[in-house]
């Protein structure tokens, strides 16, 4: 075997495949020099990095592992093939209404959520400075607010004296008060709206900065080259000039439209009447948190993971043509 | 002459006035009535859930139940605050205790994951080098990876480093969200390579750089991640990682109280509000300086 060439010295040899084995050869031998002349930055980066590995990429390595076993936590895990994924799709009449479910969730929230995130960035951008800042609180404050949702509990609660249905009685507009929470027929849409109540999260907030940073000579060029209205400044200059931040925001929206679970069971209880409102979350946590099925849970895990990547790509797709 | 200046400051400021109110090119005033009652409406229902949640905290007994129920309270009250405090203290775990779990968490949490994610943004950020640019690829990857994707296996990772019940179990694995790290990484993409070099120039250490050069910089960055580090520790109950009544953090408590159904309706609301304050608190302070960080938040393909 040849020795090991140094950088930039004695590159090349006789045959293609040698000259294509020693330019390797020296790739590597650059790549560690540069390790080596590099090696305080690793040492910057090696802590969070491993933290990072261990409990963000290692888990949903170890989950698609495990979506091909049987695991119960006691034995050890049982090479099964594609069985749980056989089973999650031919066999389990909930999951396939969980992913109903979240499938409508995500094609509803996710879109309406980071368009009403946009346009509302995009309205309370043009107002004063102080009434930005508290208009920006009121929109931001539900996603924050944690155990707040809650409150919704009071007003779609199904007793006669709930918040909602006091109103609707009293004004005539209802008879009987409606069980909000436990009637499958509006158990969705209550759920949606909770859902969109708390969409404006990061994506949110970055739209909002995203649009003060634009700079204000491209609309001035805009209005020489004849743009008319705000709309037209909205298409042709504004969304152009913040698509990486338009990318965020859809992260954002993807991974909160496909994640509804905790909303769910605080509100329509676990499991809810006739499963009108079990997400694939809900259906994860069943199996991972209380039956122990932790093979069956990571098939789900991963079957969600693949379907937010999926989402990812495809909206990534459509944002590159925006301004066109 | 004299007169002649102040007429002329006169006109100067009417100019000034009227050019104030010189509307800004391609802004319809119906445009502007729209956009307005649009944000009004949506404005009204995005605030009125969260006005209730207030008001109920101050709301007596009698209040709670009233027909047809109140938004805000006629006879404001702390009865519910006191309630909230004595059904805590006379818990076996005191409401002290739970107290100082949150905050221990919570503040440990991010001080930690504002350290080594600002000492590894710095790295990604500043320098290339073998891997950076991929494992920051990753790092957007992850982004999406929410926690109920990765709880099963995180919770065998802890088990095999026999860190469940234990503070470790919800501080280690805070340390590394992938969120913060982006954030920071992007807003120091703005600091100019030129400063740090100048410093090198004048003999300045890599570490003395990153923390009297850098660091101040980019406040705003670290005042964004601490927002949703806080928030994500201050609200997680986490009941599937600790287990030992002495180590569980408040919103835990709390989420005992608000099952308990009509009895403890006055308690669970106050209880609420305490809860929701602090990160709302928090944001309130540090808003401006959080926006400065989301400028810089795009995902460049």
């Amino acid at each position: 075997m040849a020795a090991f060439p140094k950088a930039g010295k004695n590159v090349g040899g006789n045959t293609p495949f040698q000259r294509y084995k020693a330019k390797k050869a020296n790739q590597w031998a650059h790549t560690w020099l540069s390790i080596k002349q590099h090696k305080w930055l690793y040492l910057f980066l090696a802590p969070f990095a491993i933290i990072f590995a261990t409990f963000v990429v290692a888990p949903v390595v170890i989950s698609i592992f495990f979506s091909f076993t049987y695991f119960n936590v006691l034995e050890a895990p049982r090479f099964i093939g594609f069985q749980n994924y056989l089973n999650l799709f031919l066999a389990d009449d909930v999951f396939l209404i969980a992913l109903r479910n979240t499938i409508l969730l995500a094609v509803v929230t996710g879109p309406i959520g980071y368009i009403m995130a946009f346009l509302f960035a995009w309205f309370i951008n043009e107002l004063p400075r102080y009434l930005r800042a508290f208009m920006t609180l009121v929109f931001y404050a539900p996603t924050i607010a944690g155990v707040a949702f809650m409150i919704w509990a009071l007003i779609f609660s199904g007793d006669p004296n709930g918040w909602l249905n006091a109103y609707l009685v009293r004004f005539g507009i209802i008879e009987t008060p409606i069980l909000w929470l436990s009637n499958p027929a509006y158990m969705m849409p209550v759920i949606i709206i909770v859902s969109l109540w708390m969409s404006l999260g990061a994506g949110f907030l970055a739209f909002i900065a995203g649009l003060s940073t634009i700079d204000e000579s491209l609309y001035e060029a805009g209005l020489v080259d004849g743009v008319r209205n705000r709309w037209q400044e909205l298409w042709f200059i504004t969304l152009p000039n913040m698509q990486g931040m338009l990318m965020f925001g859809a992260v954002m929206a993807i991974t909160a439209s496909f994640s509804v679970g905790g909303v769910t069971q605080g509100l329509a209880g676990f499991p809810s009447t006739d499963y009108a409102v079990h997400t694939v979350v809900n259906h994860l946590v069943d199996y991972g948190a209380i039956r122990f099925e932790m093979g069956y849970a990571s098939a789900i895990a991963t079957i969600l993971f693949l379907a937010m990547i999926y989402s990812k790509i495809a909206v990534g797709k459509f944002l590159s043509r925006i301004g066109t | 002459m004299v007169k002649a200046i102040k007429q002329g400051n006169k006109t100067a400021r009417k100019v000034n006035k009227a050019a104030k109110n010189v509307r800004r090119p391609n802004r319809s005033r119906g445009g502007d009535i729209f956009i307005g009652f649009i944000l009004a409406i949506f404005g009204i229902f995005f605030v009125f859930p969260m006005v209730f949640v207030i008001g109920n905290a101050f709301k007596p007994l009698n209040e709670l139940f009233l027909f047809p129920p109140l938004l805000l309270p006629v006879n404001p009250t702390l009865t519910n605050f006191q309630d909230l405090m004595m059904l805590l203290t006379q818990s076996h775990v005191t409401f002290t205790r739970y107290l100082f779990n949150s905050v221990f968490i919570t503040f440990v949490g991010t001080v930690g994951h504002l350290f080594l994610a600002s000492l590894g943004a710095y790295a990604i950020s500043k320098y290339v080098f073998p891997g950076g640019r991929w494992f920051f690829n990753l790092v957007i990857t992850t982004l999406m990876f929410t926690g109920f994707v990765t709880a099963i296996p995180n919770f065998l990772i802890l088990a095999r480093l026999g860190w469940v019940d234990t503070y470790f179990a919800v501080i280690i694995p805070a340390f590394a969200m992938p969120l913060g790290f982006f954030l920071m990484k992007q807003f120091m993409d703005t600091v100019p390579m030129s400063l740090i070099e100048s410093a090198k120039i004048d003999g300045a250490k890599e570490g003395h750089i990153y923390a009297r050069i850098v660091m101040p910089l980019v406040k705003p960055a670290l005042l964004t991640g601490m927002i949703f580090s806080v928030q994500a520790l201050w609200n997680n109950p986490q009941d599937t990682l600790i287990h030992t009544e002495q180590l569980k953090p408040l919103p835990f408590a709390l989420g005992q109280i608000l099952a308990g159904g009509v009895a403890r309706a006055g308690a669970a609301a106050a209880s609420t509000l305490v809860m929701i304050s602090v990160p709302i608190i928090l944001f309130m302070i540090a808003q401006s300086n959080i926006l400065n960080t989301m400028a810089n938040s795009g995902i460049k393909e």
